[in-house]
C-alpha cells in the first residue's frame, strides 16, 4: 500500500467523519459549528480531488465553496441570529422515516456497485489531469456551455438583489 | 488492495445518504441547505473519479458547471431564506405552514 492509497483512506475517513459532523453533531446543534464542519468536508474533498489529479478543480473546490459559498452561509447565519433554534427536539417518527429511506437508498447503492465493479476492467489511468487540457475544453467543446453559464450567474445576481430589497413589490 | 474505482464511489454514496439524511431529519433551513451542498459535493466527487479512471476530461468540465451552478443556487437560496425570516422570524421549516393548510 503506497502513499496515495494511505491519503486516500486519511482523506476519505476525514470527509465523512466531518460530514456526519455536519448533519448530527452529538455536541452541538448550532449551525455555525455544522458550517465550521462543512468548510472541512470541503477541504478534504479537494485533497481526494488532488488525489484523483483534479487539481484545478481542488483549486476551485477551495476557493468556491471553502471561500465564497461558506462565507455566505456564515454571514446569513449570522444575521439571522439563529440561537433559539438549538432548543428544538428532532421528531421520532421523522428520525425513523430518514433512516429507512437513507438506509434502502445506501443498500441499492452499494448492492449495485457489487454487482457491477464498475472499475475492474478498466486500464490503467495514464493522462494526468492537467489543468490547460481542461481549459481548452471549456473554451473550444464547452464553449456554448461556458456562456450560458455566465448568464445564469447574472441572472441569479439580479434574482438575490431583487429579493433582498426592501419591499418586494 | 489498490484504491479504485470502486473506493472513491463508496465515499461518494455514503456522503450523499449523509446528506439526505440531513435534509429529511434536520428542521433548520441553513442546516438543510448545508446538506443539500454536502449532496451536490458528493455527486462532484462520483464524477470527478469517473472521468480519473476512464481516462476522460469531460466528467471535469462537468464538476466546474455544478460547481457554478452550486453558487449560484446557495446565493438566490440564501437570499430567499433572508427574506422568508424577514416576514416570519424564523427559518424552521415547521413554522412555514401557509401552503399547508
Amino acid at each position: 500500500m503506497g502513499l496515495p492509497d494511505i491519503l486516500f483512506y486519511v482523506l476519505a475517513a476525514m470527509t465523512l467523519l466531518c460530514g456526519v459532523l455536519v448533519v448530527a453533531n452529538p455536541f452541538s446543534r448550532n449551525p455555525v459549528t455544522s458550517a465550521m464542519f462543512l468548510v472541512l468536508t470541503i477541504i478534504s474533498m479537494a485533497g481526494l480531488f488532488v488525489l484523483l489529479n483534479a487539481f484545478f478543480l481542488a483549486a476551485v473546490q477551495v476557493l468556491v465553496y471553502a471561500g465564497a459559498v461558506m462565507v455566505l452561509f456564515l454571514f446569513v447565519i449570522m444575521l439571522l441570529d439563529l440561537k433559539e433554534e438549538e432548543r428544538r427536539k428532532v421528531k421520532k417518527l421523522g428520525l425513523i422515516a430518514g433512516l429507512v429511506s437513507v438506509g434502502a437508498i445506501v443498500a441499492i447503492f452499494v448492492r449495485s456497485l457489487l454487482a457491477t465493479m464498475p472499475g475492474k476492467d478498466l486500464p490503467a489511468p495514464t493522462r494526468v489531469g492537467d489543468t490547460a487540457t481542461l481549459g481548452k475544453m471549456l473554451f473550444t467543446n464547452y464553449l456554448l456551455p461556458f456562456e450560458i453559464v455566465s448568464i445564469l450567474l447574472l441572472v441569479a445576481m439580479v434574482g438575490v438583489i431583487l429579493l433582498s430589497k426592501k419591499d418586494l413589490k | 488492495m489498490n484504491v479504485g474505482l470502486e473506493h472513491y464511489l463508496v465515499v461518494s454514496a455514503l456522503l450523499f445518504a449523509l446528506g439526505l439524511l440531513g435534509v429529511i431529519t434536520r428542521r433548520n433551513l441553513i442546516v438543510i441547505y448545508m446538506s443539500l451542498e454536502l449532496m451536490l459535493n458528493s455527486a462532484n466527487l462520483a464524477l470527478v473519479s469517473f472521468s480519473r479512471f476512464n481516462d476522460n476530461l469531460n466528467g471535469q468540465v462537468m464538476v466546474f458547471f455544478i460547481i457554478t451552478v452550486a453558487a449560484a443556487e446557495v446565493a438566490v437560496g440564501l437570499a430567499l431564506i433572508v427574506a422568508l425570516y424577514r416576514k416570519r422570524q424564523s427559518a424552521h421549516v415547521e413554522d412555514l405552514t401557509s401552503m399547508k393548510y
